[in-house]
């Protein structure tokens, strides 16, 4: 009988022996999960079949049961382990003891804790949040009255004017510009928008602008840019009539 | 002037209890001495002496309502008569099916608080997750911060909620832990016991 090769069904594993060794070797199965004693019980059920009783095949299994064992409860307890192992016998079983007794004693107490309940259980109260009123607690630490006036004056200077520079912006008549370019129109028959507004302000050139399209509109004019950003040409319509002219302004 | 008399002659204390009494009745947890004293802006050794005239009104056996020394305050509750009635109406979730691993981890919580799951374990031999879950989500016990010692664990400990369940009026009630189970040397003896029959 090879023991590396019992068969085993267990819960979290089905197949032989050397395979289940294998896999946690190798960390890919948690020995937490492994039943040992559903692996010593289908080793004795195979051992049991034959009236012989195997010495070598048992000698073999109890080494690596026993090695199974202690792997998984290293497992379980990481920290107890390497505590106890570090310990002589003598400490070790002393130590035994009295984790033993703690934890007795944490039993009783639990049994305690039990009767009482079953004593104190037939006592109904009231339970839930307890909204209680929050205690305002001032957090202020003190402070120089000085200081606290000179804070305060510096609160009631009354706030600067606000500027109301910007509603001063006028606006030109868009008519001005109309008049304007039409008298350049008459004297040229094509001009370079802007060189013709390159003297004016931001305002007037937009207004001018509008003009522009307002001219172009009544289709007294054509509008042509090359490229964005690039010059803008404006030709009177009856010029430029044969002209694909095409309108790429700003 | 019979009238002023009177109010000159009414008993203070027998105010103190009344206002004592309304303050217990909309509490839903139990309110300390110190408490009912800065709610009621009065003294806190005459609270106690109008909490001794509320306790002998509300005496289990007297009326419906008893009021209790539980959880380091004092508290209403149901009288013990009631029970059979308020158990058809109000559940317990609290302390309803506490398993023997939640009992033992509580039991270590109580006595070794504020301590953490590994301790817990350390004790019980067995991992102590689902049983410290377990107590958490019903209130018997609360984080206290962290162990500085291993690593951040949690640290657990009981709330006023398993004082009252459990009708204690502070930790202190708990039986002294000495007092509980076998001491170290009878275990040592019984170790050593099996000890030597395997070696025989």
């Amino acid at each position: 009988m090879i023991v590396r090769e019992l068969e085993l069904d267990l819960d979290a594993f089905e197949g032989p022996f050397d395979l289940l060794l294998t896999l946690v070797l190798k960390d890919e199965l948690d020995l937490v999960e492994i039943d040992v004693a559903a692996i010593v019980l289908a080793f004795l059920e195979r051992l049991a079949e034959r009236d012989a009783l195997d010495l070598d095949a048992c000698g073999e299994f109890l080494v690596l049961i026993s090695a199974l064992l202690e792997l998984k409860a290293r497992g379980l307890f990481p920290e107890e382990a390497a505590e106890l192992a570090e310990l002589e016998p003598e400490a070790a079983a002393e130590e035994l003891a009295r984790r033993l007794a703690e934890y007795r004693r944490m039993k009783e107490a639990a049994a305690w804790l039990r009767e009482r309940l079953e004593v104190e259980g037939d006592r109904y109260f009231r339970m839930g949040p307890a909204p209680l009123t929050p205690k305002v607690e001032p957090q202020l630490a003190p402070h120089d009255p000085a200081r606290l006036a000179a804070a305060m004056r510096v609160l009631a200077t009354p706030p600067p004017d606000v500027s109301l520079a910007h509603m001063a912006l006028r606006f030109p008549p868009v008519t001005q510009f109309l008049e304007r370019f039409r008298s350049v129109l008459r004297r040229r028959s094509r001009f370079d928008f802007d060189q013709e507004v390159a003297e004016l302000s931001r305002i007037e050139q937009a207004v001018a602008f509008l003009a522009l399209l307002e001219l172009r509109r009544e289709g007294e004019i054509s509008i042509d840019q090359a490229a964005p950003f690039a010059p803008i040409r404006i030709s009177r319509t009856d010029v430029e009539r044969e002209d694909s002219w095409t309108l790429r302004s700003a | 002037m019979d009238a002023p008399l009177r109010l000159i002659a009414a008993n203070p204390l027998d105010q103190l209890a009344k206002t004592v009494e309304a303050l217990l009745v909309v509490a839903s947890a139990p309110l300390t001495a110190a408490e009912l004293a800065e709610a009621a802006a009065d003294d806190p050794e005459r609270v106690e002496a109008a909490l001794g005239l509320v306790s002998e009104r509300y005496r289990e056996g007297r009326s419906g309502i008893v009021l209790e020394h539980v959880a380091g305050g004092w508290a209403f509750r149901a009288s013990r008569e009631a029970a059979d009635a308020c158990a058809r109406m109000i559940e317990k979730p609290a302390q309803r099916n506490l398993s023997q691993a939640a009992l033992e981890t509580l039991a270590i919580v109580a006595y070794l608080g504020p301590c953490t799951r590994p301790d817990v374990a350390r004790i019980r031999g067995v991992a102590a997750d689902s049983a410290v879950a377990s107590l958490l989500e019903r209130g018997l016990i609360s984080e206290a911060g962290r162990d500085d010692a291993s690593g951040g664990a949690i640290r657990y400990r009981t709330t006023p909620l398993f004082e009252r369940v459990f009708g204690l009026e502070s930790l202190s009630q708990l039986p002294r832990l000495d007092d509980l189970g076998a001491d170290v040397d009878e275990i040592r003896d019984r170790l050593n016991a099996v000890a030597e029959k395997r070696t025989a």
